[in-house]
């Protein structure tokens, strides 16, 4: 159960999440290795004049901001989704190897296509790779004479990832002049992202929390056990292949712009859970308010660790996360 | 050790001699077996002669110590923690050797000395399998746990190399990289001299608890029973399994999942006792990897993939076998 009891309380709850999101992106837009006034970026879009101030804020600040809250919402929701539905606590896109699924997939297609790959042909990419990969990893985790086990789900997934990553990072060796395009998607960040890949990734995002949404009732069914929602009359397959292809729409989306980003989609679920309970027509719109606070408040924390450089989010999201992974896996009620 | 299981030993063996000297022989320019034969006892010469002593044969007898001493490692790992999924690189130890040695690298740009890389591998491998066994201690430390823990250690350490790569300069992050994904590709008798007295010190002293890890075999109870000291044994035991797993990172990077298949086929062969069965897994190990290296060097001419990548591409569907049958 979690601490807002009454709907008042939630929707209050939530307001206020967004309130905090909408002040932390105002932040990531103005501070950094420059600092802004609030005014200057009412004058970009007001009064563009082409100074080198302007230039920062309107091709650099704001396309990172919207980048770091659609990828964070889009992993958060993602994470919740499948843990609901695999009733894993550990479940989420970089846990079950669907990032790295996905960045191999962008890594071939860069190799093969070389610079003739456009965005959208990454998105695509990126969406085939998520969709293999989860795919993999549910049947991998629903077969066996064990039946199903939370536990074999995070270890295939956990092979997956080993297994891209090896093959990733074989392919880039082979083919030098991918290296840095490539590093550029290996290291989950949201630097030097611009509108053109926010306008790119936004349909299929927003289409992958609009499903998750609609199946925001059906997943407080199915949480409860395949019995219970038999009983009730779900269509278990009908509600794990929405499912499926919302995780793969919002994870995929986020890993074509943002590269790997890792925890997001673990932890977030878990600190919604704490505030709203289990039930997911809440809880998913919390996730998602949650997961843009949480990632563009790391991308803002990050560059200012080692300034002038910055920590990749990617990287700050992982070291973030591991503490929180280790907390759920010595929890009691873990199943092993 | 029965007839067969000696026969099994002594064909492996020969299998292993045999492979090394076909990748000794074949690569972009073929030398023939009689003419590496030749240059081995030092009776020929010309460029052939030091093709095949000075690039081939150091290649060769790397990817020999560090496949055994990865299968070795796993063997050792998997007697101790009595798990059929335990190997070095999902408890974390092969992150921690590798973010050790590549922030050696970076801090050391280039003027580093390749005898000092196998045993910074080993001090973060330690690092690493210790902070996981405190993690995972609870009570006693239960396999899942370790495991899982593993995963999540190696998930943050392999963002911290990451990390490292791209903030280092632009030249070393390609050869980083290199040595990263696994591969004796470049390996010479620097690598091998500073191999070798790890492989040959660890893997002959790891023999010794055969009949240790037998016992363990049968549970804590009957161990103490036949008079194993089961803790102290279990804590060289460990001690010896990272220090290989880490000195092979330091010299060949992550090959992943040798660790894992290797012990496996071996118990096929002879079964799980393990005073056959650690030679047999260090003989299936060096197969695996002169076998993965030869692909990687033969398939695509004339490209040198790195071995990591098929170890990594059969590893991964044997691990779901694994997955599928036992769990």
């Amino acid at each position: 159960m979690g601490l807002f009891q009454s709907q008042r309380a939630r929707l209050l709850g939530l307001l206020t999440g967004v309130l905090l999101l909408t002040g932390v992106m105002l932040l990531s837009i103005l501070l950094g290795l420059q600092n802004f006034h609030i005014s200057m970026l009412l004058h970009t879009y007001q009064a563009f004049d082409g100074s080198t101030e302007h230039m920062i804020i309107r091709d650099t600040r704001v396309p990172r901001t919207i980048v770091g809250a659609v990828v964070g919402a889009g992993l958060a929701v993602a994470g919740a989704v499948m843990q609901a539905i695999t009733r894993n606590p550990l479940a989420s896109p970089s846990v079950f190897g669907i990032n790295s699924g996905a960045v191999l997939f962008i890594v071939i297609g860069i190799t093969v296509l070389g610079g003739g790959l456009s965005m959208s042909g990454m998105i695509w990419l990126a969406f085939a790779g998520a969709a293999v990969t989860a795919l993999l990893v549910f049947v991998l985790g629903f077969s066996g004479p064990g039946g199903f086990a939370p536990v074999k789900l995070t270890l295939a997934g956990s092979a997956i990832a080993a297994f891209s990553a090896s093959v990733t990072s074989g392919i880039i060796l082979i083919d030098k002049q991918s290296l840095d395009q490539a590093l550029f998607w290996m290291v989950g960040s949201v630097v030097n992202r611009n509108m053109e890949h926010v306008m790119a990734m936004l349909p299929y995002a927003a289409a992958g929390l609009v499903l998750a949404l609609l199946l925001s009732r059906s997943l407080n069914v199915a949480a409860l056990g395949d019995e219970v929602s038999k009983g009730l009359g779900i269509s278990l397959f009908l509600v794990r292949a929405g499912a499926c292809i919302s995780v793969v729409l919002l994870a995929g989306s986020g890993v074509a712009v943002a590269g790997p980003i890792a925890f997001i989609g673990m932890i977030v679920p878990h600190l919604c859970r704490s505030l709203v309970g289990q039930d997911h027509r809440w809880l998913i719109p919390y996730c998602a308010v949650a997961g843009s606070l949480l990632l563009v408040l790391a991308d803002l924390v990050s560059r200012f660790v080692i300034m002038p450089k910055e920590v990749p989010v990617g990287v700050a999201t992982a070291l973030i996360g591991v503490p929180f992974l280790i907390y759920i896996v010595r929890r009691k009620s873990y199943v092993l | 050790m029965s007839y067969r299981k000696s026969m099994t030993v002594t064909a492996l063996s020969m299998l292993t001699i045999l492979l090394a000297l076909i990748s000794i022989s074949v690569g972009s320019t073929t030398i023939p077996m009689r003419e590496v034969i030749a240059s081995l006892f030092g009776s020929a010469d010309g460029g052939n002669s030091l093709i095949v002593i000075q690039f081939r044969m150091p290649r060769a007898l790397a990817a020999l110590l560090v496949g055994a001493m990865l299968a070795v490692s796993g063997a050792l790992l998997q007697g101790v923690i009595r798990n059929p999924l335990a190997a070095p690189d999902l408890i974390g130890v092969t992150g921690g050797a590798s973010v050790a040695v590549v922030s050696f690298m970076t801090l050391y740009t280039g003027m580093y000395s390749m005898q000092w890389i196998p045993l910074i591998a080993i001090l973060g491998a330690l690092a690493a399998g210790s902070l996981n066994y405190m993690l995972a201690w609870k009570k006693g430390v239960s396999p899942l746990r370790l495991v899982l823990i593993g995963v999540g250690i190696s998930t943050a350490l392999s963002a911290l190399t990451t990390f490292l790569l791209i903030s280092g300069p632009a030249y070393l992050a390609s050869q980083v990289l290199n040595w990263m994904t696994g591969s004796v590709y470049g390996t010479g008798w620097k690598h091998v001299s500073a191999a070798a007295p790890w492989a040959l010190v660890i893997i002959p002293l790891s023999f010794l608890f055969s009949r240790s890890l037998n016992a363990q075999a049968m549970g804590d109870t009957v161990a103490t029973g036949l008079g194993t000291r089961i803790q102290r044994d279990r804590l060289l035991i460990m001690l010896c399994s990272i220090a290989l797993a880490g000195a092979a990172v330091g010299i060949a990077g992550t090959l992943s999942f040798i660790g894992l298949i290797a012990p496996h086929i071996a118990r096929r062969m002879v079964g799980n006792a393990y005073g056959a069965l650690l030679p047999t897994a260090a003989l299936t190990g060096a197969v695996i990897l002169l076998l993965a290296d030869l692909a990687g060097r033969m398939l695509l001419q004339p490209l040198d993939i790195p071995a990591g990548v098929f170890t990594a591409a059969f590893g991964a569907p044997f691990f779901f076998y694994l997955l599928y049958k036992k769990m």
